[in-house]
Order: C-alpha cells, then structure tokens, then sequence
C-alpha cells in the first residue's frame, strides 16, 4: 500500500518535472479559481524561474520517492504526509497571489512537520518537531504580515501587481515589506542565526524526506528571496543586496564550521545545508548589488551561479541523505563514531556517497565545481563597482567563499573517511549490508545527474540564462561561449569542463596503462597496516571523527568556546591505577546561548506578567470585553 | 594541432622531468648551506627508479580509495603540468585560469586525506587531519592573491595575466604586486610542506603532516606520491616565477624561441630555489597551532594588495 503511494509520487514527480522543464524554456500559463477560497482564490502561474524549481522538485521527488519504494513499510513510514508534503511543495512555485502561496507554504510545513514527528516515543524528535513548528510559524507570521502590508499599500494580494506597483510605495513601507518577507523566507531558507531548526528537524526525518528538505524545501526560501528582492519590490535598493551577501556569507562559513565538528552523519549534511545556502545568497546578494548598479550582464552571471548551485546542491545534498540513510538503516546509529570500513560492506552506497562528497566539496569535474567558479568568477569582477566600501564587502565574500570551499573539502573527508573507510568501530558496523535496488536506483539517479551537470555546464549555463534574465531585466540571456568551452563575460575567464575531465582521466591511464604493462603494478603483497611493533590492528587504533576536527577546534576556538569534560573512575586503592576514562570536548552554540536564550527568557518573562490578566474569573473576561468596546467606538 | 600536441607533450616532460632535479638541487642546497656535504643532485631520480621496482606492500584494511589515490594525484599534477604558463603564455588548456588550478590541488589533496585515513593507523590519520586544516586555511589567501591579480590583469586566465604584463611591465612596479607575491609565497610554503608549516625531512610522529599522510604507502605507489609533490612543488615555482615575473618566455612556438624561454626560466627557477633553501635553513619549524598565524599573516598581505588596487585607481 504504501509502495503503491511512493509510485504514484514518483509518477508526480516526473509530471512536475515535464510541466516544469516546459515552463523553464518559455511556455507560460495561467489557473485561476475563484470560489474556493476568498481573498483572490486560488491562482496558478507559470514562468521560467517557477518552471525551474517546479523542474528541480520534481526530479528530486521521483528519485527521493523510488528511494522510499525501498523503505516503505517500516514503522516510521506515513506515506500520507509524504504525498501531502510533495504535492505542496509543487504547488509554492507557481502561486500567483498571496492566499495560493500561504496555503500552499503552511501545507508545506505542516506536512513537513509531521514527518519530522514520525517518532512519537524520543523526545528528541519531539523537542525537533516542536523547534520547527515554533520558528517556521514565526517565520509564516513574518511572511503573512508582510503580504498583508503590501496587500493594503498595493490595493491587491497578486504578486503581479505588487512588481508594477512596488516603485510608487513609499520607502518606509517598501523597507517594512522586504525586512518582514526577508525574515520570513530566510528562515525558511536556514540563514544563519534563524537556522536553529534545520539541524533539529531535518536529522529526525527518514532519510527520503530529509533529502526533499534539505535538498528543495529550503530552496524555496531562496526563491522567495529572489523573488522579493527582484520583481515583487522591483529593483532592490544596495543595503538590501549588502544584507544578504553578508547574510550569505555568515551562512557559509558558520555552517560548515558547525558541519566540522558534528559528527552526526545527518546533522552534519543539516548543517552543510547551512553553508551551501550561504554560498547561493553570495550570488543572489552580488546579484542585487550589480543590478541596483546598473551592471545587468554581471547581476545575470551571478544569479546564474547562485541558481546553478541550487539546482546542484539538491542533486547531491539530496545523494548524500539517501546515501547516509542507507548507512544509519545498516548500522542503526547516526553517530559516525560507531561507523568504518563500510566501503567493504556497501560498495554501491560508499560510491554514490563518494561521488556527492567530491561535488559537494566543488572538485572538478563534477557539478559543484562549476557553480562555484562561476561564483567565484562573478565576484571577482566587482572592480566595476565604483564605491571602494562595496569592492570590500565583494573581497570579505570571496575569502568567505574560499575558507567555506576549503572547509568543505575538509568536512567531507571527515564525512567519508570516517565513516566508509578503515576497520569497523561498532559489531554493528562489521555486520552492515547495502541497500536495496529501490534504493540504489534513488542513489543512482542524483549521482547521474552530478556528472551530467558537471559535464553538461556548456549546455546548462544558457537555460538558466534565460531564466535569469527576465529576473534581473537583462535585455539578452547573454553569450556564454560555445558548446565545448563556457566563456564568462567576454575573454575574462573560460572553462571546458569536458576537456578537464578527459584529461584527468588520460593523466591517469597513462601511469595506469605504463606500470600495468611493464609488470611493476604486479608487484605487491598484501600485508597488515604497519603500527609500530604492536601486535594486533584493532578499530580503537584508528584516529575519530572528534580527533579529525580536533585541529579546526584549537584553530577556531574562540567560536567553537569548547567545554572540556574529563572523568577518571581511578582504583580505590591507588589513583595511578585508572579504571575509566570519559571524554568529551563539544562545541557549544553562541547562538543559543547568546541570542536565543536571552531572547526567550525576555518573552518568558512578558509571558509570565501577561498571564495576570488570565485571571479565571468571567466578570473579568467581561469587563475586558467591554473596555475594548469602549475603547474601538471610541477610536472610531 | 601537432605543433600544439608536441608542446603539450614536452611541457609535461618538462615538469614530470624537472621536478625530482628541483627537489634535489634543493636538498644538496640546504646540506651545503648548513655544511653538510648533501646528497647528490640527482639523487632524487634514483630513489625514484628504485622504489618502482621496489615491491609495494598493501594494508588488508584498505580498499580501493588506497590504490586509485596515487594515480588521482599524479593526474591532477599532469592536468595542472598542462594549465600552467611554461613554454608559451598559452599553454595546451590555455582557457584555463587560477581558480580550476586551486581547485585541481584540493582535488589531489582530498583523495589523499582519504587514503591516509584508508590504513586505519593513527598516523595517517593524524596526517590527513593536519593536511587538510593546513590547505583549508590556505585557501582564502590563494583566493584574494587571485583577486589581486585579476584586478590588475582584468582576466583570472593564466595565459592573460602573463600576455598583459608582459606587455605592460609598469603594472608589476607596484607594492602590491610584491605583497600578492609573498602572500602566494607563503601558500607555496604550506601546500608543498616546506618549513616552516612542515618538515619534508622529518619523520619523528609529532611533527610530521604529509610524511604521516602516505606513511603506509610503498613501492610504485609511494614513488607516483613522491613523484607528484615534487611536481607540485614544481609547479607552485613555475607559477610564482612566471605570472609575478613574466618576461623571457617565448611569443611563438618557434624552436629557437622556446629555448631561451626555457633557459630564461631555469634561471628564474634557480633564483627561487636559492631563496627557498635560504629560508628553510634560517627558521625553525612552527608548532602546528602557530600555523594559522603565520596564514593569517599570508591572507593580510593579499587583502593590502588588494586593497592597495582599490584605493590607487
């Protein structure tokens, strides 16, 4: 039955994907309803930028959905929740008013949240399920304010109205728009310091659908940030593309420091999630900033680049999820000390996982490569700006960008190492088995789609061209070069991936071929890892995941603040005689600890004088009732 | 084409060819520097021929990530031997610019962080530990001195930055071009282990990064290892010798040409080599946790260079 529900979304989600690829390259179209709901009913609406993430939704849901085929019927399964969650994910692109997008936005998470909540019995999931229900409805009630601003200011609840309208509204309430929608769709998004949820939430859902949110659910927070800060409130003014590069950047670099030291396989990804959405507001901010400067060809190129690693990063975000679900299904644990040597155990899962680490990691040639150097190559144009404040904030984005991107690399040698190579560190881990062909088929697809479009950019970039270019109101989709080399902005950088990858792969034959021919890699003995002289090889010689990030602990130890708890059990007898040692050394969160601790101890304290009005007594209740009477006929 | 497949071909010899000399130069330096007599010059070579016919012995604990890593690494070292400006400006993939050659390194370095986690013994994964935070912490400096030099240059193509200064030689009379030069100086030291981030000498546990790194390999596998840091630190001279100072190297692919360029480039390389030996024989190893500074160090110099591009324009 439930196998049934996931092959039904599996066929959604191709349809999506078709419907959504059509509107990418130019069909538009319009469904409007009146009688179903009020305030403007429900209305439909597609163009490129919605065809793009309808497409992206969709591709993930037929292979989150294949993977879950393999899954289904296990105790956590709620297929219900699962179609209500994709079909609403659907939906948030092409809404056209305000009522289709909230509609759509809240079904989208409460279906989300009830798949977090999949675990009725671990107060772990129900502390994360409640996290989440508490900051995506601050963030709805941020979004639900701000369209009913523009609402009342515009005269309309349709989005197509606000982009005509949004340049006659005084900038007071065009500012209180953009801050109340920003903070909504951030929050959304994960930027850091509204991302407290995200690595809650998403580790506690089942693996197939922390892929759908990581991978597409926070995109649709960036969408929403694009589509605010470029066609709803027309062209940005620059402090606004200033916030979110900075925002960005922030994102970036504290989410993969956060990354480093989980060693939570999922909350790890969770957190990587974090940083890569840091990596796409770098583009959309630098997008903004160019286009309030007029510079529309460079505003296309990085709004090109922040939606090019958005597509990527749900491919093997989206790759990696499933693929460390395999692995906690196998092992029955997330933490990656208990892991090890299960290259040997799951081949097809340490392959797909190695592939999405390395273009996680942006190495060449795969996809997350190519959209991190047209980022890159984005911002290093900023001398066109002429203001040196901004060239600033331009040169702080690229070194942010360029410790995340090696910070990343370092995280996901963490992430692979630790857990799929060396000696099994659990029985667990030693009994492990791949997973199912449903499964691997789900894996299969995003790997797939990580080659092609590392390999395809030549042909990928000029779609999103023209997807980007009504956005930013660049009159072309611009010149992108040729199928076999991509050229950025005239003769400033050019790259041919494809030639890149023939020739790593030609660099390493000819070693390959040479020793093969020549016997010497014939030459070989298989023997035990050298150690010294001991005398056996155990598990508990192998360096952790904790010993691994120890280094970037020391290094960034005035933001990690790590606590150091040591405990010595020692022989009654003698001290030097040490019967148990307990160590750990984690990481605390500034966030927590100096921003929203303070923050809810303010509201629990309005709360607690507030609760004096709730007295119990109805003469009270009625005597309230009669002030406010009084006082709103008085108003009047 | 074939002018163009034969130039690619000797410009990979040139460097797979160099690099064991460069290492060995460097090390007959350093001794006679400190009044050792030193190895030979060619030593390098000979250990080489020797460890390929040496028989390699492979842990039981390790998998395919082992044995696939060394011949990663020797082929990213290949691919980068074609990107980078040595016999003409535009080299067999000249599209090529400073961040695909940034990147190619980290790929190298990720393989082999893995493979040193491969073994299971807690020195390879000390190494890849400690390789990894060295190249991460890197990476902002190597990003901005690429800003600097864009900047200057208006393209991150190699092939452009070394054609326009080339033609326009006033560009290179700057402050900041010398404050790019030491920021990517000081990368060099870290990403190739030069002291004082690592020790190429040493192998005493407490110090060590990249020798703990490939501690389990032997035979040809450690020869492709040894092979391709030489190459990258080839490599890493190659670039500091030819985009910093550009002049001598040939416009056309004309024989005669090509051969001064290549004796103009011997030249500069032998300068470099002097100042690196010199270097390494006056400072001491930095402690591991003192690293950082020394690349935070590294990052302000390419920021001033920077910097120095905005406010003088």
């Amino acid at each position: 039955m439930a196998a049934l529900a996931y092959a039904a979304a599996v066929a959604a989600g191709l349809g999506g994907a078709w419907i959504g690829v059509a509107g990418m390259l130019g069909a538009t179209w319009t469904v409007r309803s009146e009688h179903v709901v009020p305030l403007g009913g429900l209305e439909l609406a597609m163009d490129p930028i919605a065809g793009l993430f309808l497409a992206l939704i969709g591709i993930s849901t037929t292979a989150t959905s294949l993977y879950a085929i393999g899954t289904a019927g296990e105790p956590r399964d709620d297929p219900a929740a699962y179609l209500a969650f994709v079909g609403a994910l659907g939906v948030v692109p092409l809404a056209a008013n305000a009522m289709t997008f909230l509609l759509a936005w809240e079904i989208m998470s409460l279906a989300s949240w009830m798949l977090v909540l999949n675990r009725r019995d671990d107060d772990v999931a129900r502390r994360a399920a409640w996290v989440y229900a508490v900051m995506t409805h601050a963030g709805l009630a941020c979004l639900l304010a701000g369209m009913l601003l523009l609402g009342a200011h515009t005269g309309s609840l349709r989005f197509a109205d606000w982009s005509a309208a949004a340049p006659a509204l005084a900038p007071a309430v065009r500012g209180a728009a953009w801050m109340l929608l920003a903070l909504g769709f951030a929050g959304k998004a994960g930027v850091i310091p509204l991302h407290v949820w995200l690595p809650l939430a998403h580790p506690a859902a089942p693996s197939h659908v922390s892929a759908l949110m990581s991978g597409v659910m926070i995109k649709l927070g960036v969408y929403g940030l694009v589509r605010v800060g470029f066609e709803w409130l027309g062209t940005a003014p620059l402090a606004w593309g200033v916030v979110i590069i900075l925002a960005g950047a922030v994102s970036a670099v504290v989410g993969v420091l956060y990354a480093l030291v989980d060693h939570d396989l999922k909350r790890l990804l969770a957190f990587c999630s974090i940083e890569n959405v840091g990596i796409i507001l770098i583009g959309v901010g630098g997008a903004m900033i160019f286009r309030q400067a007029g510079l529309e060809a460079l505003a296309l190129l990085a709004l090109v680049a922040a939606l090019y690693h958005a597509v990527n990063h749900a491919m093997f975000k989206a790759l990696l999820f499933l693929g460390a679900g395999a692995v906690v299904h196998a092992v029955g644990s997330r933490s990656m000390e208990v892991m090890g040597g299960l290259i040997k155990r799951m081949p097809w899962t340490a392959g797909g996982f190695l592939l999405g680490s390395l273009a996680i990691a942006g190495l060449p040639p795969l996809n997350g490569f190519v959209s991190e150097w047209l980022t890159f190559q984005a911002l290093l144009q900023n001398v066109r700006l002429e203001d040196p404040a901004l060239n600033l904030v331009f040169v702080l984005a690229i070194a942010a960008l360029a410790l995340t991107a090696g910070l990343g690399a370092a995280c996901f040698v963490k992430a692979f190492g630790i857990t799929f190579l060396a000696l099994p560190r659990s029985e667990a881990a030693g009994r492990a088995h791949d997973a199912a062909p449903a499964m691997r088929l789900g894996m299969l697809v995003f790997a797939l789609a990580c080659v092609l479009l590392g390999l395809g950019a030549t042909v990928v970039v000029p779609v999103l061209g023209g997807v980007a270019a009504p956005v930013v109101g660049a009159a072309t989709s611009g010149l992108w070069g040729d199928t076999a080399r991509l050229s950025v902005s005239g003769s400033f950088a050019h790259l041919s991936i494809v030639t890149v990858a023939g020739a790593l792969v030609i660099g390493a034959t000819i070693p390959l071929g040479v020793l093969a021919l020549t016997g010497v890699s014939r030459r070989r003995r298989l023997y035990e890892t050298w150690g010294c002289g001991r005398m056996l090889q155990t598990a508990r010689m192998e360096y952790t995941a904790t010993a691994f990030a120890d280094p970037f602990k020391r290094v960034f130890r005035f933001f990690y603040r790590p606590e150091k708890r040591l405990q010595l059990d020692v022989h009654p007898e003698s001290r030097f005689f040490v019967q148990r040692i307990a160590y750990a050394n984690p990481a605390r969160s500034i966030f927590e600890e100096w921003l929203y601790r303070p923050a809810l101890g303010v509201l629990r304290a309005a709360i607690a004088r507030a609760q004096r009005l709730q007295s119990g007594s109805t003469t009270a209740y009625l005597t309230y009732i009669f002030v406010t009477l009084l006082v709103l006929l008085v108003l009047r | 084409m074939t002018v163009e497949v034969v130039l690619a071909v000797i410009q990979v010899l040139v460097v797979a060819a160099g690099a064991p000399l460069l290492v060995g130069a460097l090390r007959t330096l350093k001794a006679r520097l400190v009044g050792r007599r030193g190895p030979r010059v060619l030593q390098p070579y000979a250990d080489l021929a020797k460890l390929f016919r040496k028989e390699a012995v492979v842990s039981t604990t390790t998998s395919w990530v082992f044995r696939a890593t060394p011949y990663v690494l020797f082929s990213t070292m290949v691919v980068t031997a074609l990107i980078v400006p040595l016999l003409l400006a535009r080299p067999a993939l000249g599209f090529a610019g400073l961040v695909l050659l940034t990147y190619l390194f980290v790929l190298g370095t990720f393989f082999l962080a893995l493979a040193g986690l491969d073994a299971g013994s807690a020195f390879g994964g000390m190494g890849s530990s400690r390789e990894v935070a060295v190249a991460a912490l890197a990476e902002p400096t190597v990003m901005v001195a690429i800003l600097a030099l864009a900047l200057r240059a208006e393209t991150t193509n190699l092939g452009g930055i070394v054609e326009r200064l080339a033609r326009d030689p006033l560009l290179a009379a700057n402050p900041g071009h010398l404050l790019a030069f030491s920021a990517l100086f000081i990368v060099m030291l870290a990403e190739t282990g030069r002291l004082p981030v690592d020790n190429p000498a040493t192998h005493l546990e407490l110090t060590m990064i990249h020798e703990a790194m490939v501690l389990e390999y032997s035979g040809h596998y450690l020869a492709l290892v040894e092979w391709a840091a030489a190459m990258k630190l080839f490599l890493f001279m190659t670039l500091l010798a030819n985009l910093f100072l550009p002049w001598g190297m040939a416009a056309t692919a004309a024989p005669f040409a090509i051969l001064v360029g290549l004796l103009v480039f011997a030249a500069k390389l032998i300068l470099l080599t002097v100042a690196l030996a010199l270097l390494e024989t006056s400072v001491a190893k930095l402690r591991l946790f003192r690293v950082p500074e020394l690349l935070a160090g590294s990052f302000a110099l390419a920021l001033l260079s920077v910097l120095s591009v905005f406010l003088l324009r």
